[in-house]
């Protein structure tokens, strides 16, 4: 597949944008100045790049706990995003979400989610209402190998196949539900094999490398706009960090994550970049330097904004309806 | 005027929102080519086609996951799960995500679904197809809950549930879908949070709501003969409640029942005794009662059945307890 340069910058963009925003996220959760529950995507940046890079502003995901790479990919912005992580009034959920349910239907995110498998059906209503107007978007289902336990994700499945909706199915196999390792949780090496009860394409890719994650969901989404229905993608990926903030990862080996970083997605890219022409090294330099701007800017908007007006937790159950507060 | 069934009435709700507005759709287990399990769908099929009621595998959480998703995206889908009981398949996409992605998000999604739930027991389907659950559904912020007794309020209930921007959990009792009651001609919309006082009285309030309002009536009926003159008030609307209606009423009774089909502990009509005594419990001259169908799973056998579930017979006894 013939990438553009200005694809591939564009890729390689989005992978540092979501590495350096979630490494600062991590420094903030360590120093307190950020709290809950923060799952990281490092080590994971290729995959919700390649996906979101071959969709259209006009077309939806839907996301995982581990949203925060989903989210970026999609055009999420880093000063909402950050500001929502510290729960101020100018957060993507006004506070009311935090990390794990952040959501900007207008970029087409339809919102984290804390339930392990909740996308998959949510991603089928989406992709029925894409069929029902008529028009050729596609929703891209992101969700983690554990969740193709979970009956929502043969629920899915089923019914995508069966009505043929424009919706694929991305699986992120990071070879743990959270403590429990893939071999430990399910009976099966390659997740894509689950597509042939659904008489669909199934296909497993190297999830670190973000050109093939981009030509398997290309062809995905081709297939979904023409009317001919979901794919499943496995991609084959490592999370760095533990499953949250905080979790000491006994259940691994440190070996197993060294060889895993060995196959990080970024300098893989920045590799590509170099020897194919696409950026000079002082062009790299300085794009990087440009993100760590960025997020430092994000930082800054999140510290400088305010937190919500206590008032506002009865609002937004309801369109019209503003629950009862508290007097004190 | 004109005669109408409660299922009938259910049906020309949807109906009328379905030619005005493209984009509700109706999608669930048998509601198409079948016409519903209970028939409330029969004729949407084939006036509307496949596209717009469409039968769905049977899978409860992909139906609310799907009403879920397309609500989001611009859709106003009407799932039907064929029984109330099912709603624990699909749980997760009622309770984690329906009630709570606008509110997550900020405020910045509408959700605008109505979710079908035939309930109630009395038709011999025992344990897992004839419970009353809306207490779980009203405990949930984010959910709107309504529950008609009769065609017309099944209509105006329904025209206003398809338009609202929120998720609204829509009960229907399986035992009404063939009453046949009084219906305008021109049917409008019910605003949600009113209730209706279907018989005016001096001496007590008895709350209810789907089918239970005919064993309020009735009850009410059998106390006249004894000078007890009872209101009797449908709440239509469990979510919204019409808080003023229940007080006024309190105030010009001073005695309050409570009827539903829920087993009695932890129903939803414990949330409104407990809102009674809050608000108005000077105004009280007695305990507020309770009637409710017994605290064990509903029963096969009709003998089992009908002692379990409650009557007008124990609605009286609850009233003449009071004075």
């Amino acid at each position: 597949m013939k990438l553009s340069n200005e694809n591939i910058i564009e890729m390689y963009t989005k992978m540092i944008r979501i590495r350096k925003f979630e490494n600062r996220a991590m420094n903030l959760f360590a120093e307190g100045q950020i709290g809950g529950f923060v799952h990281l995507y490092i080590g994971e940046e290729a995959v919700a790049t390649g996906v979101c890079s071959s969709l259209r502003p006009d077309d939806y995901i839907t996301s995982t706990h581990r949203g925060h790479g989903h989210i970026i990919a999609k055009g999420g912005d880093l000063k909402y995003m950050m500001a929502e992580l510290f729960g101020k009034e100018t957060g993507y959920c006004k506070g009311k979400g935090g990390s794990m349910h952040i959501a900007d239907a207008t970029k087409g995110i339809l919102g984290a989610n804390g339930i392990v498998g909740a996308g998959h059906n949510i991603a089928c209503g989406a992709g029925l209402a894409f069929q029902y107007k008529g028009t050729d978007q596609v929703c891209a289902c992101f969700f983690g190998d554990a969740s193709t336990n979970q009956s929502t994700f043969h629920e899915g499945l089923n019914l995508a196949s069966t009505w043929k909706l424009p919706v694929v199915f991305v699986c992120e196999n990071n070879g743990y539900g959270i403590s429990v390792s893939q071999a430990r949780h399910q009976n099966i090496t390659d997740i894509s094999q689950r597509a042939v009860a659904y008489n669909i394409p199934g296909i497993t890719v190297d999830g670190n490398d973000v050109f093939a994650v981009y030509e398997a969901v290309n062809e995905a989404v081709a297939r979904a706009r023409k009317g001919q229905g979901p794919t499943l993608i496995e991609c084959k990926t490592y999370r760095w960090r533990g499953h949250f903030e905080g979790d000491p990862t006994v259940y691994r080996p440190v070996e197993e994550l060294e060889q895993w970083k060995k196959k990080d997605p970024i300098p893989r890219v920045e590799k590509y970049i170099l020897e194919n022409n696409v950026m000079t090294q002082a062009e790299l330099d300085q794009l990087n330097t440009d993100i760590d701007v960025l997020v430092e800017e994000a930082v800054d908007f999140a510290l400088d904004s305010k937190m919500p007006d206590v008032a506002s937790a009865v609002e937004d159950v309801y369109t019209d309806i503003v629950e009862e507060g508290r007097t004190r | 005027m004109r005669e109408l069934t409660y299922g009938q009435g259910i049906k020309e709700g949807m109906r009328i929102k379905m030619l005005e507005n493209p984009d509700v759709c109706i999608f669930g287990e048998d509601v198409g080519l079948f016409g519903g399990c209970f028939g409330v769908t029969a004729g949407l099929f084939e006036e509307f086609g496949e596209k717009r009621v469409r039968d769905t595998p049977i899978s409860e959480g992909a139906i609310i996951g799907a009403a879920v998703g397309s609500a989001a995206v611009g859709l106003r889908p009407i799932p039907e799960l064929m029984f109330v009981d099912f709603a624990t398949v699909g749980m997760d996409q009622l309770v984690n995500q329906a009630a709570k992605m606008r509110y997550m998000f900020g405020g910045k999604l509408n959700l605008p679904m109505v979710v079908r739930l035939p309930s109630g027991g009395g038709v011999a389907a025992a344990a897992q197809h004839s419970q009353s659950l809306e207490a779980w559904f009203t405990h949930v912020p984010g959910l709107k809950v309504v529950y008609p007794s009769n065609a017309q309020d099944a209509i105006g209930l329904m025209l206003t549930a398809i338009d609202d921007d929120n998720p609204v959990i829509y009960l229907e009792n399986k035992t009404l879908y063939a009453m046949p009651g009084e219906v305008e001609d021109e049917v409008k919309p019910i605003p949600f949070g009113k209730a209706n006082i279907k018989k005016e009285g001096s001496d007590v309030t008895i709350i209810s709501y789907g089918k239970q309002v005919y064993d309020a009536l009735k009850a009410a009926e059998l106390l006249a003969k004894d000078g007890i003159d009872a209101e009797v008030i449908d709440l239509r609307s469990l979510y919204p409640l019409d808080k003023e209606a229940i007080v006024e009423s309190v105030k010009k009774t001073h005695k309050v029942v409570l009827v539903s089909e829920e087993a009695k502990r932890g129903a939803y009509t414990g949330d409104v005794a407990a809102m009674i005594a809050e608000e108005c419990f000077y105004e009280c001259d007695a305990p507020i009662k309770r009637v409710g169908a017994l605290n064990c799973p509903i029963p096969f056998s009709s003998v089992l059945e009908s002692y379990v579930l409650p009557s007008a017979e124990d609605v009286v006894q609850a009233v003449k307890s009071l004075f």
